[in-house]
Order: structure tokens, then sequence, then C-alpha cells
């Protein structure tokens, strides 16, 4: 029997986390995921880890993008990354990191389990195109 | 996906894992392989969950209302499922889903579960994503689901369609929102809310709503013959609007929770209402026909697209009755009677 067409998105969900009020980044790469295709949940600004892990959760999105750019990264990331993991998440979501990250503190998000982070410089294509070869699913 | 995955995402809905009503709407959004089954295995366990629709213009207030709502119903110790749709582009397919940003009050709260779907750019498809999400949402056990859409056009009507209470959402001072009204969305809503009642021209709008109501209801209650026709025509139409129940206007501070709770005791009252009279069921089975219907269409669709595949595809076709060796109807012909005589067969 015919099953209809199946009809796959790639979901993100774009958050900001903690006191950093700076979304005009955020905005910029929900408007290039949009325009790719994509389907953005914008989180709006000054969410808690929970927050995000709640709103990842419900909306089982493929990509999960966190923009900070208040140098709290090194405390929320492996909070948000926890809290994906104890409702069994964290396997399939691509954690990216977007804004200010010193290069000393990528090796450890990673560790933590950041797919990739992103630096001001990086075009939107390079992001987009990693989500598209990287979703998990 | 496998059979053991179908029954794995069944149980953990049924146990209660968020994680596994999350995956099972996804894979309804996506009408994944095996999505069929998902939705037949849940239906046994649906029936209980009031659904609420909520629609109305862009900037109205709905996401900030549902929240409110959301948040006085899990005050009553009663858990909440919304679904919130927004556009999608017709270019990319891409959306940016924000009702999110609004649902401020239920944070952290896992027994409020929002989930954002993009309109996909189907026609007739959305509605049937949305009630099998609301099927989804139903057998994990939420008491009250909320379906939150922008109410432009006819997929959106079809989405609120799903709801057993139709609440629409003005606000005031804008011409262009008695022009909606005008254009049909007056006759689903049972419920009016004019949001941002302390604005400048709350009350005009108000009033003007009033009038409007009454003037449904005139021409569905009139005893002249003509008007009675018309009224049992809409209805058979899956009309929601019902001469029974007079619709309420209520007015809210959103932002505020203002009225929030007069919104409640009428949403009570209706289906109360609706329960009472019968009309729950009545509108159940409606909404299961239309269900059926649409569910026939699309797979019958999907057989033809194989047959014309089968018959060489769509492009040899054309060529044929562009050429004059064949007509549209000799064609048509071709690839149906097989199909029919098949029918026609298995029926004996």
């Amino acid at each position: 029997m015919s099953t209809g067409q199946e009809q796959r998105t790639i979901r993100c969900l774009v958050a900001k986390v903690g006191l950093d009020g700076h979304d005009r980044g955020a905005h910029v790469i929900a408007r290039a995921f949009r325009d790719a295709g994509f389907e953005v949940i914008y989180s709006g600004l000054h969410r808690a880890p929970e927050e995000i892990v709640q709103a990842a959760v419900q909306e089982d999105v493929d990509v999960l993008g966190i923009s900070i750019l208040s140098g709290a990264h090194n405390t929320l990331v492996p909070k948000v990354i926890e809290g994906l993991k104890e409702y069994g998440a964290f396997e399939d979501t691509l954690v990216l990191v977007g804004g200010i990250i010193p290069d000393e503190d990528r090796s450890d998000l990673k560790e933590a389990g950041v797919a990739e982070v992103f630096g001001p410089g990086t075009s939107m294509q390079e992001t987009i195109d990693f989500v598209r070869e990287n979703v998990r699913r | 996906m496998s059979e053991a995955r179908v029954d794995d995402l069944v149980s953990g809905i049924l146990d209660g894992q968020h994680r596994a009503l999350a995956r099972a709407i996804t894979t309804i959004e996506n009408r994944e392989s095996g999505y069929r089954d998902l939705v037949s295995a849940l239906h046994a366990h649906t029936g209980d969950a009031e659904v609420i629709g909520v629609t109305g213009s862009p900037g109205a207030g709905k996401s900030t209302l549902v929240d409110k709502l959301a948040k006085r119903y899990r005050d009553c110790g009663l858990t909440v499922g919304v679904i919130a749709v927004d556009p999608s582009s017709p270019y990319t397919g891409g959306a940016v889903l924000g009702d999110r940003i609004r649902m401020a009050s239920n944070v952290g709260d896992m027994d409020v579960f929002f989930r954002s779907m993009s309109a996909r750019g189907q026609l007739g498809g959305l509605s049937t994503a949305t009630a099998d999400a609301i099927t989804a949402l139903d057998a994990f056990g939420k008491d009250r689901i909320v379906v939150e859409t922008v109410g432009a056009g006819q997929n959106e009507v079809d989405v609120v369609r799903t709801a057993d209470t139709v609440v629409v959402l003005v606000q005031p001072g804008s011409g262009d929102d008695v022009q909606m009204l005008k254009a049909g969305i007056l006759e689903i809503g049972d419920v009016f809310v004019v949001n941002k009642a302390d604005m400048d021209g709350a009350s005009t709008t108000v009033a003007d709503l009033r009038e409007m109501l009454h003037m449904r209801d005139g021409s569905t209650t009139a005893a002249t013959g003509h008007h009675g026709l018309g009224a049992v025509a809409d209805e058979e139409g899956g009309g929601t609007a019902d001469a029974g129940w007079d619709p309420e206007v209520v007015e809210t501070v959103a932002t505020e929770g203002t009225g929030v709770e007069a919104l409640i005791d009428v949403l009570d009252d209706h289906y109360a209402y609706l329960r009472e009279t019968g009309e729950l069921d009545r509108r159940e089975r409606t909404r299961y026909a239309e269900e059926i219907r649409q569910l026939l269409r699309t797979d019958a669709a999907d057989l033809l697209e194989d047959e014309i595949e089968r018959h060489g595809g769509m492009d040899a076709l054309v060529d044929e009755v562009q050429a004059r060796d064949a007509d549209p109807y000799t064609v048509t012909d071709r690839i149906l009677t097989p199909l029919a005589d098949c029918v026609e067969r298995r029926r004996e």
C-alpha cells in the first residue's frame, strides 16, 4: 500500500542562553537557515539552559545552535548538553555553538559534545553545508 | 520505520515519555514510513482530551493568550499540549517558527508540551498532520490540547476545525479584522476574544462583533425557509457554527492575564454545551468522515500516480494526446479501466 510521500525537513533550534542581550547574529543565522529550507525555532533572549533543553526535546530538533557572546559558554553549554542526555535527546541532536568563543575553549566544548564551533567570519554557506552533512538521522 | 520502532514509540507515549511523544510527532509531520501504523495504534487510546482551536490575524496576541491559558490550566492541575502552526515559505519550504518565544509562563514545565509545526505548503495535508499530532497528544494523556494558527486561509480554517471549541481572536481598532471576519472566520468561531482590551477602541470592536454575531444568529435561527435551508447546508459542509450556542465575546489583556479566567469559564461552558446536546458526538462524526474522505482522496491520488508511471509517465501520455493519437478521455479510460475491473472482481 502506498504510504504517501515522505517529507523530511531539517528542524533547528536557534538558542540564546544566559545573560546575553545580543541576538543580531542569532537572527541572521535563523534567516539563513530558513532560506536554506530549514524549519527554524528561535528561543528568544535570556533563556535558561533548562528552557533550551525543554524546547529542543519537545520540538525534536535535528540541530541545536547555541549563540553565546557573553563568555559564559563553559558553564552554560555543558548544562544544556547534560539536559539533552537526561531526556535521551543528545545522540541525535547536532549541537553547534556560535559567537565569541576563545580558541583555547573550543576543544573543551567539543569534548563536552559540541559538534562544531563557528566564530566570527564564518560564512552562512559553510554553516548550512555543515548542518546538511552532519545531521544525525 | 520498523514495526519494533513503532511499538517503542507507542509504549513510550503511553508511558509518558516526552521524547517518544516528540519523536512521534516528527514521524507524523515527515510522513515517515510507519506513521500510519503509529497513528492507528494510538487511536484506541484517545478521546479524553478537550481540543481548543485558537485563530486570529498575526499580532492579535494568540501565542501570548495561549501561554496564559496553559498557565491557568496548569494551576488547576491539568496537563496541556500546544500545537502552534506557522506558515512556511512557498519558495524554499523554510520557516521561522516564532510562537515559542511567547510561552514564557510555562518555562521548565514539561507538562506543557509545546510543539511548533510549519504548514509545509501542502493543501489539505496540514489538517491531516495536525489531527494526527492531536491524536498523539491525546494518547499521551494531555487533558487540554490547544491548536494555534494564523487565520488566513482555507488551510488554517481546516486546522481549527479539528478542535471541539474554536476561539477567534480579534484586536481592537483594526478594520482589517472585521474584514477578515466577514470573509468567513465569523462562522467558525464558538468564542470570540477581543484581546488588548485596554487599547483605545476596544469597546467599539466588542460592540461591532456583538452586532455581527447577532446578525449571524439572525440568519441561522430565522424561521424563514430560505435562510433555514442555508443554515442546514452550512452544517453539512462541516461548519462548526451552531444555532444552539450563542457565541460569546470575551475581553482579555493577554500580556497581563486579565480575562483569562473568564475565557476559561466560557470554554468550559461551551464544552458542557457540546456534551449535553450531543453536539460533541456529531462534530466528532463530521470530523472523522472528513478525515476518512481526505485520506481516501490522498491514497487514491497516490495509487493513480503509480498507474500513470506504469503507463509510461505523464509526459508520454501528453505526447500521445498532443499528436492526436489519443484524446484525454481515452487515456483516462485506459488507466482507470483495469483498476475498476480489479475493484469489480474483488467485490464479488
